[in-house]
């Protein structure tokens, strides 16, 4: 059947059943509670003075007593320079566990060598808010037979408190831990910041092992993982490689088209009607985002408008920001380069916060929902405004839903920023391969050929022509684009479906089917 | 309302990716170069390209010229067979020297018009001075036809005609950037710099061009998206120079209907120089005349 926002959802899908239709952004919360009951934390004993230490990964591991069929969690933290999970994944292979179900917040390309575990039965399920790289195209073509479920950074919390996640071993990389398992990520040779999507697995997990490549004298401060969760802790020559860890994102782009895009932006921003004194900001690292924040940085110090906080992903950008007095505090769930780490440490005003503060739609208010001005990025965007930022041009998966849906629920100003079309591929279209977030949280998008406010938003639209800017309607950018590109190819999909968007209140807004192998 | 010229982006005539975002960039103008930026090899192919781009490409409210080869050039001719059909905003005519070739360049154009059934009022020319000889004859040059509307320096040719170093601060050219500019305005047309080659110097750029605004030049030329908005923003009158402007105008246009040619505001006598600035200084900001 279709759901709200048209999209053909099945009522039954096998490997999951029954299905919770999505039924709009706010729907479910206008309730003030949610329905499905929440699983306990478990609880857990220790004898005093017992140690936690292991020699090796193999031990912690073997002393959780691993078994078919079990979840076992990491958090991505360490991106790309990650060189826990495979690892972690090779050794419960060799130790012969099959039906593993992988709940790890994210997947990247360094992910890869897992693909042959999806394929003899190791792993045979995954939640995640994101999946790249060889993975994500494998899925796509079909190699798991339960369709992997992708979720929201608030929506992995709300997934846990319910138990759809039930997770059996959280195995948690950090750059700095004690003997006893307090740890964090701001320091150490491999430090990567906020562990920020590691505390709910901490909390929730049956057992937890704490890995580090820097074990530092009791106790290890600042705390972000504390002991009483912690199982097992195990000391290792390397977590993970440094330079990939800062991802490089950092950098403000040069790239004319960015550039141009995100002074754009910058002006919407600025004629909102939200750009004032004490606003709250969040943007990404990627692309056109970080820019937005170099010309907001202009504009603060021209019209001397100081914000509140920043929140979510933090680049050494937004850092300097902080440092500069243009923001009263930083809520970091997520840090991208090395500078963030110490800033960090350093300043009681650049704050860690878990995922379940960051952006849980279950709670008496997550920092999403006290957001004034989100900036996202998007593979491509349909004429309602709904987003896809999970599966590319040829249908397969290769993108990270993350805090989109989460953010553009909560601010009160949504700012998509991306180019009407990537080469010759069209990113404002009719229709998309994917819906993660949907239009209704969406107030703008943002693009080189002209800027389109969603009709939701008549204020707005007015604000924005009054300050002479490019507005127009986005049927007709839309019609430009194809102009110049031309009709794309359908992408070919069979009926099987290899992947449920879930939004962030649990209920399903898209399904990513299996791409048909023409080959 | 004269449309201002602070910036023209200079676009390779054989880059498909770059010519179809030409008028995304924000720039006044954009210059689709058939010239320089072509290898020997390219020159046709480039042809057909910018051919096809002025047909199917929409460049919003951009002004669009397109640079052509000279016509001592095996490829000049066949340009302006091509171009001129199309009508673009205007010509680009690189290595003016003379008034005669210029004559010579609008007796083609208007040829090609008169065959085409097309007005010879509407493209413009805009000739680029490169050698020390057209900077001898820029006057004449500038004031030979209605058809050219813009004066334009090419600083790195002219550099090499002169043998001297090209330099960051321009010194070498100062002489030839002021009498450009002067023949430019004696002529009431548009003086447009050359380009400031550092495109990762941004406080460079700014010192350059706030020189080239001091002495005149109506703008500059741009060779990569990024430098626009340096140059826009050093061209931006401050707001108070807008509000001064805006309550110039309004008095002169209420003093006019009553009559009254010369009146002061705060003691200060306003004449037609002061309205003239005026003018320009709202221009700069987009703000019509018409609508105050």
């Amino acid at each position: 059947m279709k759901n709200v926002i048209g999209r053909e959802v099945p009522e039954y899908i096998e490997g999951i059943g029954k299905t919770d239709m999505f039924i709009g952004a706010w729907e479910k919360l206008k309730k003030g509670w949610m329905d499905e009951p929440t699983i306990p934390p478990p609880n857990k004993a220790k004898m005093p003075h017992l140690s936690k230490m292991c020699d090796t990964l193999e031990d912690a591991i073997a002393k959780t007593s691993p078994k078919d069929g079990m979840t076992v969690s990491f958090h991505h933290h360490l991106r790309n320079g990650d060189n826990i999970l495979v690892r972690s994944i090779e050794i419960l292979a060799n130790m012969g566990i099959k039906n593993i179900t992988l709940a790890s917040s994210s997947l990247n390309e360094v992910h890869n060598p897992i693909l042959k575990y999806l394929k003899d039965g190791t792993i045979t399920k995954i939640w995640s808010s994101g999946i790249r790289g060889d993975i994500g195209k494998a899925i796509s073509e079909g190699v798991l037979d339960i369709p992997v479920i992708i979720h929201s950074h608030g929506g992995r919390v709300r997934a846990i408190h319910t138990g759809k996640i039930n997770l059996d071993l959280a195995i948690v990389a950090a750059s700095a831990a004690d003997e006893e398992g307090n740890a964090t990520g701001s320091h150490g040779k491999s430090a990567f910041g906020s562990l920020g999507y590691a505390s709910i697995d901490m909390r929730y997990s049956k057992q937890v092992i704490v890995i580090t490549d820097t074990i530092v004298e009791y106790p290890c401060i600042p705390i972000s993982i504390t002991q009483n969760f912690v199982d097992y802790v195990v000391k290792v020559d390397s977590i993970g490689d440094a330079s990939k860890i800062a991802t490089g994102s950092t950098r403000i782009t040069k790239s004319p088209m960015d550039l141009r895009i995100a002074k754009l932006a910058a002006d919407v921003i600025e004629h909102s009607g939200l750009f004032v004194p004490g606003f709250s900001f969040q943007v990404g690292a990627g692309g056109a985002s970080l820019a937005v924040a170099k010309f907001i940085r202009e504009k603060m110090i021209k019209s001397e408008i100081k914000g509140s906080f920043i929140l979510g992903g933090v680049t050494s950008y937004v850092v300097d920001m902080l440092n500069e007095g243009l923001f009263n505090a930083i809520f970091d769930v997520q840090s991208f380069d090395a500078a963030v780490s110490s800033s960090l440490m350093e300043n009681s005003n650049h704050i860690e916060i878990p995922a379940a503060l960051y952006a849980n739609p279950y709670n008496c208010g997550c920092m999403t929902n006290k957001l004034d001005i989100v900036v996202l990025g998007a593979l491509e965007i349909d004429l309602d405004f709904n987003v896809n930022v999970i599966t590319g041009s040829d249908g397969t998966i290769r993108g990270a839903s993350g805090g989109h849906s989460d953010t553009a629920s909560g601010a009160n100003l949504t700012v998509v920023v991306c180019p009407s079309f990537r080469g010759r591929l069209p990113i404002v279209k009719k229709s998309i391969h994917t819906v993660v977030t949907p239009g209704e949280t969406i107030d703008v998008l943002v693009t080189e050929r002209g800027i389109c406010v969603n009709p939701l938003k008549p204020e707005l639209e007015k604000n924005l022509k009054n300050a002479g800017l490019n507005v127009r309607k986005i049927e007709d950018l839309q019609k430009e684009v194809e102009a110049i590109v031309g009709k794309s190819k359908e992408v070919e999909y069979t009926d099987k479906i290899v992947g449920l968007i879930e939004y962030r209140d649990g209920t399903i807004i898209d399904v990513i089917r299996q791409v048909k192998n023409n080959g | 309302m004269k449309k201002n010229r602070r910036t023209m982006l200079y676009i390779p005539g054989n880059n498909p990716a770059m010519l179809q975002q030409g008028g995304v960039y924000g720039a006044d103008s954009i210059l689709l170069d058939l010239e320089d930026a072509v290898a020997l090899n390219q020159k046709d192919a480039a042809r057909i390209l910018v051919r096809n781009v002025l047909k199917s490409i929409n460049f919003y409210t951009t002004e669009v010229c397109v640079r052509i080869n000279h016509l001592d050039t095996p490829f000049g001719l066949e340009d302006l067979e091509e171009i001129v059909p199309l009508q673009p905003d205007a010509i680009r005519y690189p290595k003016t020297e003379t008034v005669e070739e210029l004559a010579n360049l609008i007796k083609i154009i208007e040829d090609i018009e008169d065959k085409h059934n097309l007005p010879h009022d509407k493209m413009t020319i805009h000739a680029m001075i490169e050698t020390a000889l057209g900077v001898q004859n820029v006057f004449e040059i500038a004031k030979f036809s209605k058809r050219v509307d813009a004066i334009t320096i090419g600083g790195q040719d002219l550099t090499a005609d002169m043998n001297i170093k090209s330099t960051k601060d321009g010194s070498g050219i100062d002489l030839a950037r002021k009498m450009i500019v002067m023949a430019a305005k004696a002529n009431k047309i548009d003086a447009i710099d050359t380009v400031f080659v550092d495109i990762n110097d941004e406080e460079g750029l700014r010192i350059d061009t706030e020189y080239a605004k001091q002495i005149g030049f109506s703008g500059k030329a741009v060779i990569n998206p990024r430098q626009i908005d340096v140059i826009h923003d050093v061209y931006m009158p401050t707001d108070e120079e807008i509000r001064k402007s805006y309550r110039i105008v309004k008095e002169f246009k209420k003093n006019k209907l009553a009559g009254i040619g010369v009146f002061a505001i705060d003691g200060k006598m306003i004449d037609a120089p002061i309205m003239t600035r005026a003018t320009q200084v709202l221009e700069l900001a987009n703000i019509d005349f018409n609508s105050i």
